[in-house]
């Protein structure tokens, strides 16, 4: 057991996991010499070789398109998309290619691969580096989609993500990087992908979320535990598949939901989720759902006053949460 | 026939080549048989080899399919037919049924896909399947495997970011790969002229530093001939090649199409003049290994083989609508 940054949590567990299977590769735009802009994969080419940690040319459906043909052919490939923002070129590649390969070969084929991508805003990251894209991939069927929201995860997650037969895509919160410390065991350990994690239990409402925002939101319950509010929190963990059960189950129990997401508001995960709710468990309800999102603009801007305008914070959290609290 | 003087050099016996003919001629009677099926109404599409069966062929044969692998394009009958698909189950996909190996009858006809025989599934959207063959070679490069990759497409698809990018990513590794683009003129309606601004597609590959050899279809022994030293470069870890194989589409694109508006009857007589199968029969009549009775016996042979496949096909189920929710993850 170590305390370690959620970064280097997903560094260790792409170690472990390149140490345990030769077959695994990784690999994207400045992965190997420098080590990732984020210093992900720092260590990783000198410890295993520009054979199984590659610098790959700019161009990212081809980063993608040759992972899904070494997948198919034998590799698990752990490929790299700098920035979530930069994934677009991509999209043909995951969406009409790694997510239908399974069903249109009537099982024959498939694609163990699992595409990580940091994430997220609030790091003056402007328009095109700051862009939560995870609905997109949420809509297609034939992927996966993991967000974790501590370095435990971050690990659980990643492995369970590796040793998936189907492409995954793994989320990294930017922000969460250097901020997020905690215990990660040494040992190897799966978190399944489509299981939500109940962070704290709660009788008055519950939040629901995943990633960064999790973190914010045991914020925001504490400040509220003060007021007498108790706030349940669950972490999603996956976005695809959901954890029907358990979100059903939190707001069948308090009766009131909180949404929270950094993507933008409209189709985004939080109308997902509320639309199950209100299929499934609408009559346990004492208020309508609530969600709290990133608003419905482009994307995030660089000035710091914009930027903080555009960021769902652990404030907004709480204001939101003890306002539903109250109706 | 032009390119004939290079069998001799080629490695091929008498049996090869009457191999490459058969499978020639296999692949336009099935392909014909297609058209009538789809204009009886039985079979929703179809998308034609027709006028290519000489450049896949030729490639195919230069082959190993024991050991390599190919990504090819919706045209490539000849190609999946040389690799060890068999009519029935060309038929089978043709007619969307059950036991189609390629999908299960969930894909349009044609979008082939064969894990024994080493058929890699295709899709619709077109040069996605060059980096997928880039990085199946990648694979057999870290495993030092000695196999190689051959993916194929139109040369309207070259035009495709996907296309460029895979290029480059097997050329700065050196992957074990073979591109050929089956360059028949035509993007469906548009003609290269308006596709791009070179006159040989082939061009394309000095941009990545890797070879560019141009060919004939209707010269299969020049086309194996290419094919085989693209093998041998990619085996000796020389890197990639690119084949443009200049070829005609004798049909529509589709069953979809008419290509009365854009092609006229003149220019498609002088495209049927020059039909790799009848240069290559004559050759080979002319070579003194072939006669009418061979010829005959062939045609019997084919035509019992399209017209087996294609009652089996008719008679084998559709899938079971429940099946519908199966294989969308790993079970």
């Amino acid at each position: 057991m170590a305390v370690m940054t959620y970064l280097e949590a997903i560094r260790e567990t792409l170690r472990q996991e390149l140490r345990r299977d030769d077959r695994i590769i990784v690999y994207g735009e400045d992965v190997g010499v420098r080590g990732g802009v984020f210093r992900v994969t720092e260590g990783l080419q000198a410890e295993f070789g520009e054979q199984r940690v590659i610098d790959s040319p700019l161009a990212e459906a081809a980063i993608i398109g040759t992972a899904i043909g070494a997948a198919v052919n034998g590799l698990r490939p752990v490929p790299e998309i700098q920035f979530s923002d930069f994934i677009f070129p991509a999209i043909n590649q995951i969406v009409q290619e790694a997510a239908r390969i399974r069903y249109r070969s009537n099982g024959t084929f498939g694609v163990p691969m699992v595409i990580r991508a940091p994430f997220g805003g609030g790091v003056h990251g402007a328009l095109y580096h700051s862009q939560s894209v995870e609905a997109f991939f949420a809509h297609v069927p034939g992927l996966k989609v993991v967000i974790p929201s501590t370095p435990y995860d971050a690990k659980g997650l990643l492995a369970a993500a590796i040793q998936d037969e189907d492409p995954v895509l793994y989320f990294e919160h930017k922000a969460a990087y250097r901020s997020l410390k905690g215990d990660v065991p040494d040992e190897r350990y799966l978190i399944p992908i489509g299981k939500a994690d109940l962070k704290r239990p709660g009788k008055h409402v519950s939040i629901i979320t995943y990633g960064l925002m999790v973190s914010y939101a045991l914020k925001a319950a504490e400040t509220l535990d003060k007021e007498g509010i108790s706030v349940e929190i669950l972490d999603l963990r996956s976005i695809r598949p959901l954890d029907v059960e358990a979100i059903l189950d939190t707001a069948k129990k308090t009766g009131k939901v909180l949404m929270v997401h950094e993507d933008n508001l409209t189709g985004g995960i939080g109308g997902e989720v509320s639309a199950l709710i209100a299929e499934h468990a609408l009559f346990y309800l004492d208020a309508p759902i609530v969600r709290l999102a990133g608003p419905d603009v482009p994307a995030m801007p660089y000035s710091p006053p914009l930027e903080h305008a555009f960021m769902v914070t652990p404030e907004k959290i709480t204001e939101a949460a003890r306002k539903l609290a109250k109706f | 026939m032009a390119g004939s003087d290079a069998l001799y050099g080629l490695g091929l016996d008498t049996t090869k080549i009457e191999t490459m003919y058969y499978y020639m001629v296999l692949s336009r009677a099935l392909d014909e048989r297609m058209w009538i099926l789809n204009r009886q109404g039985k079979s929703a599409f179809v998308i034609s080899c027709q006028g290519q069966e000489g450049a896949q062929v030729g490639v195919a044969s230069a082959l190993d399919p024991t050991v390599d692998w190919v990504a090819p394009y919706y045209r490539d009958l000849g190609v999946v037919l040389y690799f060890g698909m068999t009519p029935r189950e060309i038929m089978l996909g043709q007619m969307a049924k059950a036991e189609d190996p390629s999908s299960g009858g969930r894909q349009m006809p044609a979008h082939y896909g064969h894990k024994k025989r080493h058929v890699l599934t295709g899709s619709s959207p077109v040069a996605t399947q060059v980096a997928h063959a880039a990085g199946m070679a990648l694979a057999f490069k870290i495993r030092s495997e000695a196999a190689v990759v051959m993916t194929s497409l139109g040369e309207g698809s070259t035009n495709q970011g996907e296309f460029h990018e895979a290029l480059n990513f097997a050329a700065v590794h050196r992957l074990p790969l073979i591109v050929v683009v089956e360059n028949n003129g035509f993007a469906i309606s548009v003609p290269q002229s308006k596709e791009m601004v070179v006159a040989d597609v082939a061009a394309k590959a000095s941009g990545y530093g890797m070879p560019g050899i141009v060919v004939r279809g209707s010269d299969p022994l020049g086309v194996h001939q290419a094919t085989s030293e693209a093998r041998n470069r990619a085996l000796k870890g020389e890197g990639p090649t690119l084949i443009e194989i200049k070829t005609y589409r004798y049909t529509p694109h589709s069953s979809d199409d008419d290509d009365r508006s854009y092609k006229t009857r003149e220019q498609l007589q002088a495209e049927k003049d020059d039909d790799a199968i009848v240069l290559f029969r004559q050759w080979m009549l002319d070579q003194k290994m072939w006669d009418d009775e061979r010829e005959k016996a062939l045609n019997q042979r084919v035509r019992n083989e399209v017209d087996d496949a294609t009652d089996y096909a008719e008679a084998a189920p559709y899938p079971d609508p429940a099946t519908l929710w199966e294989h969308v993850y790993h079970s």
